[in-house]
């Protein structure tokens, strides 16, 4: 494989996202055509993993216009591993939507086709200004997914959502301004180590990483995620936490090393952001009443988790950073499609208008068990894995309170998930929950479709196999952090001649 | 130094304007500040350069640096995409401009 086929993993998306929005008629063709394009994608980016396994960087200028000027892909083993959890994450929302409400509309399909090709051109491009055209590109159909599909408040919470990712683009713009005026270029293989030698480059730079922060719902521009994820339809909430904060982090990381080539003189701010990150999402968390704003402080929680391994720059702290992403892309899917499906089915995300699901539906329960369990770093399953080698990261490093605010987090990560263990799965549904479903009694409520809870088990399966079988994933992640700390593979591939 | 100024009076207005309540003065502070960028963007490839980007009419040394002006059309381009969005979803009929609670 060559790296003139990298910008199909881009242009296939977007291609059938145009031919998808035309095909007309019943709704099976379409959702089989969704389906069988994203298999296809999952199978091209596993495979591209494979390629750059060894450490490897492919890298392509597009339509070969000479560097500098070539819109320049270039994937090592970090982007093919963010590629594969990417196709699988879609694949696995896309299956879940198809059966609900969201399915049924014919746009869906094309702006999810969209969204992913946006995210696969972020991860991808090795270019300051084509990652912001990306971002762009990914952003577009989410404005319009967060605001069509949902409950009332969707369109406040796209209001919301749309400022917050707009102020966060003019200000990356601002960023991106500066880096060309003092550099001359916006080519990562040009820029690289150039914040290190240059403090204001470091300066401009860091002006971008503000903007991706505030994208990645890191302290202290944190708040406004738990406002529009929860107001959305489950399936697109679970969509976008595998995808966008993520693509963000993933950016920090890659402009961190590249750029400034993990200078170690700014890392005490980033552990502080990230240090913080950690505690107030999970104690946000606790104080919450309904499933979907709990999972999404803890999703913020992660997201410090994730900022703690670039952070504790090494190897160490990388390979840990790396696999925690990997591992909270599925878990968070997981969590938010099992009680999404509880809202879909009984009407209701509210604490107490619910109960009982676990003896009605012993399968789904646990399903969400295992991701809880998984989220709060419990054994065997991934997160244990995780939250260990982070935590083993922050001690080796020196960065004591970062290690114990970790450690303290995953206790109260699991309080907060088993009080939607105790509300929603545990006891009885109270008579309110039913009356508000319209059917008086208990035995007259609908259950949950198997098709609902297939995605939610079968990430929570794939959570489970990363505890016990972690060996191989830490490998690989051993292997992409190799590719970060030492970034000279990557940029002798991308810069420009 | 017009250059800074100017960016300089639109950033303070737009991030006026962003600190206001409706959405549509949101949004009007986001145009400013959408200015502001693409004029930071533009002067970034120096304002000094003023010759046309065009091969064999001017010395090369003295022709603007076409690449920030691309830069800047697609960024146009983006804002107004998405300032466009925006104001639809202000007029949508869903609740009032003041959205600060959670509801069902």
């Amino acid at each position: 494989m060559t790296g003139a086929l990298l910008p199909l993993t881009v242009a296939v998306p977007l291609l059938a996202a145009a031919v998808l929005a035309m095909v007309r008629g019943t709704r099976f063709p379409r959702r089989a055509m969704l389906v069988a394009v994203l298999i296809a994608l999952l199978a091209g980016n596993a495979s591209l993993a494979g390629v750059v396994r060894d450490g490897r960087v492919l890298a392509h200028d597009v339509g070969s216009w000479p560097g500098g000027i070539a819109i320049s892909f270039a994937v090592d083993l970090f982007s093919a591993l963010m590629l594969t959890a990417t196709a699988l994450v879609t694949l696995v929302c896309v299956a879940f939507a198809a059966a609900t409400d969201v399915g049924r509309n014919r746009f869906f399909g094309p702006l999810v086709l969209v969204l992913y090709g946006g995210v696969c051109g972020a991860l991808l491009t090795a270019d300051l200004f084509n990652l912001f055209v990306f971002v762009e590109v990914m952003l577009a159909p989410s404005y319009v997914l967060i605001s069509v599909f949902g409950r009332s408040s969707r369109i406040a919470a796209g209001r919301l959502y749309a400022v917050v990712n707009l102020l966060g683009s003019t200000v990356l713009l601002i960023g991106i301004a500066a880096v060309y005026g003092l550099a001359g270029t916006v080519n990562l293989g040009d820029l690289a180590g150039s914040g290190r030698e240059s403090p204001a480059m470091a300066v401009a730079a860091g002006v971008v990483l503000i903007a991706f922060l505030v994208k990645a719902a890191a302290f202290p521009v944190y708040g406004w995620l738990p406002n529009t994820y929860p107001n959305t339809s489950p399936a697109v909430a679970a969509l976008f936490s595998g995808l966008h904060t993520k693509v963000a982090v993933y950016a920090v990381y890659r402009i961190y090393a590249v750029v400034y080539d993990g200078d170690p003189r700014y890392l005490v701010v980033l552990v502080t952001i990230a240090t913080i990150t950690m505690a107030v999402g999970v104690l946000g968390a606790v104080g919450e009443s309904t499933t979907g704003t709990i999972l999404i402080f803890n999703m913020v929680s992660g997201i410090g988790y994730v900022l703690l391994g670039v952070a504790l720059f090494g190897p160490m702290g990388i390979t840990a950073g790396m696999f925690y992403l990997v591992h909270h892309m599925v878990v968070m899917a997981s969590l938010l499609l099992s009680t999404g499906a509880v809202l879909v089915t009984y009407g209701s995300q509210y604490l107490e208008e619910l109960g009982g699901v676990a003896r009605r539906e012993p399968l789904l329960a646990a399903a969400f068990l295992g991701a809880a369990f998984s989220l709060a770093g419990v054994p065997p399953f991934s997160g244990f894995v995780a939250k260990f080698a982070v935590i083993r990261a922050a001690v080796a490093e020196g960065q004591y309170v970062a290690a114990a605010t970790a450690l303290v987090v995953g206790f109260v990560a699991l309080v907060s998930v088993l009080k939607i263990w105790h509300w929603v799965f545990w006891g009885r549904m109270p008579k309110e929950g039913a009356q508000r479903h319209r059917s008086m009694s208990l035995a007259e409520m609908p259950r949950v479709r198997p098709v609902l809870i297939v995605p939610a088990l079968l990430l929570t399966l794939i959570s489970l196999g990363m505890g016990p079988g972690a060996e191989p994933v830490l490998a690989m992640t051993e292997q992409a952090a190799q590719g970060l700390v030492d970034t000279a593979t990557y940029v002798e591939e991308v810069a420009g001649q | 130094m017009t250059v800074a100024l100017g960016i300089g009076i639109l950033v303070t207005g737009g991030v006026y304007l962003l600190l206001q309540r409706g959405l549509v003065r949101v949004i009007f502070g986001f145009v400013l500040l959408g200015h502001a960028a693409n004029l930071l963007l533009l002067s970034s490839g120096g304002t000094w350069l003023r010759e046309a980007a065009i091969v064999g009419t001017a010395d090369p040394e003295r022709m603007a640096d076409p690449l920030p002006q691309a830069f800047v059309l697609t960024a146009i381009v983006i804002t107004f995409g998405v300032t466009v969005y925006l104001l639809a979803l202000a007029g949508s009929e869903h609740g009032s401009d003041d959205d600060t609670e959670r509801s069902r």
